[in-house]
């Protein structure tokens, strides 16, 4: 099994994640692209951790890390949604082009 | 048992300065027969403690202290405060041993001056003692010490052989000295010197002090500044003694300023009148250029002797030192010379003294007579050895001091002569017989100079009191063609007056005779030469002398009366006074006998006690001492007789050529120029002032309008050219600039790099992660 595969993948979920965070107008999309990225980064980890813990079973650190990731991505979230929800109160739109107040 | 006085002769003036203040504050407010009461007590005092410290001077010089006393002195003086106490002269010098055997007895005198006439004139043994080399005058302690048996023993030796008169143990003075202020490591001290003459001029200004204050009481009655008066006499007083006992010409120079400062304000006493105020300023710029020639003395002496001290002593000890530079010296003492000029009133700064009569007569009597013209005098007679060496007095036979003196003291005769004013014979008179005093010091006869001082304080003090008598019985008119026949209307003053008069006359045996005839018996013997031309004037003035005081008495006291008064006796507060002083007047001489007289041996414990008291022993010169010369006491006496019979022929028996001056040509110049003073009077202020002041004042104002005008107004348009330029070029143009240039400069930027910022979280996000892929690209491929 090749790491390159992991990676490849990571790779590809990583471009679309991008994509989805310049390119959509809904918050809530936004909010999904990052959590794709974000877990794009995961299978790195984790596949390097895999790759890793062949040569030495004691190193789980890419594991860990990953675990880590996900408990930041979900409080990323709570937040996040959280923003979304309250946008979508004061201005019946949850279009981020509209959310424009900090222009020079 | 009275304590020793001899360290604490400062109370002197210091009760002489509280009573000054005690009147300066209260005065007023005590009236005037309390503020006269306080003068005169403090006077008494000070009188009193003089008396008690010449007492123990008298005392000390009788029974010299052995080497051991003296160190104790030192030991007790350095041990009671770091900085004050007394010290002995000679601990300061151990170096000076070289001659110490001279003092027990080795015969130097006829060796060393073998070739004067003083020594075909009688050496006793006595002499041995006295004279030595130069180098042996300043003895140390430690040869004090060993030799403080060998001198007591001589000197019992001279006194039980009668002869003690010469004798001159070493007594040194008393030096109470505290730091007044350091510089440079320099210590200015302030503090006392006494010794003989000291204690001799403490006790004549006290005297003469204390009568003038009994004596203004009744003169100066009902006076508006009655109270102003007695101050400036108690500050007066004050400051005479602050100057005799002064330890060092800085302190000199201080107490000799005061006296100058009370004499100008007492000669302008009576200040309505411009002729008063127009006196006092005359003497005090008159004394301030002689005041010059002091500082610049006192300077160079200062300088010569080491710039380490201004201690009259040290000055002394240095100029008779042997290696002192007789130039420096020199200058400086013909600088100190330009003060004594003018505050003794020698030529030609005497002009100013005649004038000072416009003072009460008290003051002339204190101050213009007795005392602060003395100070001059006493100036010569306390630095002497730096005028001894400077001038070469010892070796000279003529030199500027001397010759001054002796041109003064018949100049001064000379214009007594046109008079009609008394007090301004007077005055005349003091003039000379200054001038008298300075050539007896100029000629090395210090004893001389010093003891006429002293007897001539008492009776001019008498013959101004005297006349002031006669003014205040005749309406106060000084005029003597307004007075005559008052010898029976005021027999005490009439007494007095004569007494004084004859005693200044020189008639044997007042006073005046034994001191003039000490002075010319100097004059002929000299130290190594014979003065002869200042004997020659000292004889001219000897007559002239009699013949002006004959022509004053007589016109005073003797005719008809001419005025419009009505003479009458003086109060006692008046006569007694005069009655002390003519008593002085005829005593005081017979202090100084001497050892023989016309073939007569006196003995010991009489003769010369003035010179064994009074004759510094340290620091000083070896003056040889002429002895009495019986054919000059004759002339003298003679000459001084046959001025006062002239006077009598001229002015009472109207006999001799009356009315020359209207038919002789030459007569009526030389009396016009007499009359006119020399035209020294108009040589100053017309010519000098007048020449000066001028060509002065227009090169002041063209100095001040081209030179200091024209610096401030150039200062000024420079100063306004620069603040334009700075304002322009500098404060608008760079530093304006730069703060609104990076002003605009960041407005501009601003301006541009608002439209970075859209507030588009999607098109940060694109910056960001291009971003990143530029830095990735940069990682992967570059790095």
């Amino acid at each position: 099994m090749l790491v390159n595969q992991f990676l490849f993948l990571g790779a590809i979920l990583f471009c679309i994640g991008v994509y989805g965070v310049l390119a959509r107008r809904n918050a809530v999309l936004v909010l999904m692209s990052i959590e794709l990225i974000l877990n794009s980064v995961n299978i790195n980890l984790v596949a390097f951790g895999a790759m890793w813990h062949v040569t030495d079973p004691s190193n789980l650190s890419g594991q860990v890390f990953a675990l880590f990731v996900i408990a930041i991505a979900a409080a990323e979230v709570g937040v996040g949604l959280a923003i979304v929800l309250l946008i979508h109160r004061n201005r019946q739109s949850i279009d981020v082009n509209d959310v424009d107040l900090m222009k020079g | 048992m009275i304590p020793n006085l001899l360290d604490k002769v400062w109370i002197v003036p210091s009760l002489m300065a509280s009573s000054f203040l005690i009147i300066l504050f209260f005065g007023k407010r005590v009236g005037t027969r309390a503020t006269a009461g306080i003068g005169i007590v403090a006077v008494s005092l000070a009188l009193v403690f003089s008396v008690c410290v010449a007492g123990q001077w008298i005392n000390r010089v009788n029974n010299p202290p052995t080497g051991e006393q003296l160190a104790a002195e030192a030991v007790a003086a350095s041990g009671l405060t770091p900085q004050s106490g007394t010290n002995i002269v000679g601990e300061k010098l151990p170096e000076t041993v070289i001659n110490s055997g001279d003092h027990s007895g080795t015969d130097h005198s006829g060796t060393d001056h073998s070739s004067t006439e003083s020594s075909t004139t009688e050496h006793s043994t006595a002499e041995t003692d006295s004279v030595s080399g130069p180098a042996s005058m300043v003895v140390s302690a430690v040869s004090i010490g060993e030799n403080a048996s060998a001198m007591a023993a001589s000197e019992q030796a001279a006194a039980s052989e009668g002869e003690s008169g010469g004798e001159h143990s070493s007594v040194p003075p008393i030096v109470s000295t505290t730091t007044w202020f350091t510089v440079a490591g320099i210590n200015f001290e302030v503090g006392t010197l006494l010794d003989g003459l000291a204690a001799m001029m403490l006790i004549t200004v006290c005297i003469i002090s204390l009568l003038v204050h009994i004596y203004s009481t009744e003169y100066l009655r009902g006076d508006i500044r009655y109270t102003h008066y007695y101050a400036f006499l108690s500050l007066f007083t004050a400051s005479m003694l602050f100057y005799v006992l002064s330890s060092n010409t800085l302190q000199m120079l201080v107490g000799w300023e005061l006296v100058g400062v009370c004499s100008f304000g007492l000669i302008g006493h009576w200040w309505e009148e411009k002729k008063n105020t127009d006196a006092a300023l005359k003497a005090f710029l008159t004394n301030r250029v002689g005041d010059i020639g002091l500082i610049l003395g006192v300077t160079i002496t200062f300088f010569a002797a080491g710039a380490s001290s201004f201690n009259v002593l040290h000055l002394n000890e240095y100029a008779l030192g042997g290696n002192a530079n007789t130039a420096l010296l020199l200058v400086g003492a013909l600088c100190l010379f330009g003060g004594v000029t003018s505050k003794s009133g020698q030529f030609p700064l005497h002009t100013w003294l005649p004038d000072a009569m416009a003072g009460p007569t008290p003051v002339s009597a204190l101050i213009h007579a007795a005392t602060m013209v003395v100070a001059g005098v006493y100036l010569i007679a306390r630095l002497y050895g730096v005028f001894f060496a400077g001038l070469g007095i010892g070796s000279s036979s003529l030199h500027y001091v001397a010759f001054i003196g002796g041109f003064t003291t018949i100049i001064g005769g000379l214009l007594a002569f046109v008079q009609t004013d008394l007090k301004k014979v007077l005055a005349y008179s003091t003039i000379s017989q200054l001038g008298y005093m300075v050539m007896a010091l100029g000629v090395g006869a210090w004893t001389a100079g010093v003891f006429h001082l002293f007897t001539h304080a008492f009776f001019k003090a008498c013959l101004f009191l005297g006349a002031g008598s006669v003014s205040h019985a005749c309406h106060h008119t000084f005029d003597m063609r307004e007075m005559g026949g008052l010898r029976k209307k005021m027999p005490i003053t009439h007494g007095t007056f004569l007494v004084a008069t004859l005693a200044l006359a020189g008639i044997f045996p007042l006073a005046g005779f034994w001191s003039k005839d000490e002075i010319l018996a100097g004059a002929s013997a000299g130290q190594e030469n014979a003065y002869t031309l200042m004997l020659v004037f000292g004889l001219i003035t000897a007559f002239l002398t009699a013949a002006y005081m004959g022509r004053a008495y007589w016109m005073t006291f003797w005719g008809e009366y001419r005025g419009h008064a009505h003479p009458h006796e003086s109060p006692k507060v008046i006569t007694v006074p005069l009655v002390i002083l003519a008593a002085c007047a005829v005593f005081l001489g017979f202090t100084n006998f001497p050892k023989s007289f016309f073939g007569i041996e006196l003995p010991g414990g009489v003769t010369t006690r003035f010179e064994h008291y009074v004759e510094p022993t340290f620091a000083f010169p070896p003056l040889q001492h002429a002895e009495f010369t019986p054919w000059l006491a004759v002339v003298s006496t003679i000459l001084a007789a046959g001025g006062l019979f002239i006077a009598y022929q001229y002015y009472e028996k109207n006999r001799g050529p009356h009315g020359l001056t209207q038919r002789n040509k030459g007569a009526r110049a030389g009396y016009t120029f007499l009359e006119n003073k020399y035209y020294l009077d108009v040589l100053y202020t017309d010519i000098i002032a007048a020449d000066t002041k001028g060509p002065l004042a227009r090169a002041a104002y063209w100095f001040n309008m081209n030179v200091l005008d024209g610096v401030v107004n150039s200062l000024g348009t420079g100063a306004r050219k620069i603040a334009g330029f700075v304002y322009r070029d500098i404060d608008q143009l760079v530093l304006d600039g730069i703060v609104n240039g990076s002003g605009s400069v960041s407005e501009k930027s601003g301006q541009m790099l608002r439209h970075v910022q859209t507030g588009r979280v999607q098109q940060y996000a694109a910056i960001l992660f291009a971003g990143a892929v530029v830095l990735a690209g940069v990682f992967v491929f570059v790095i």
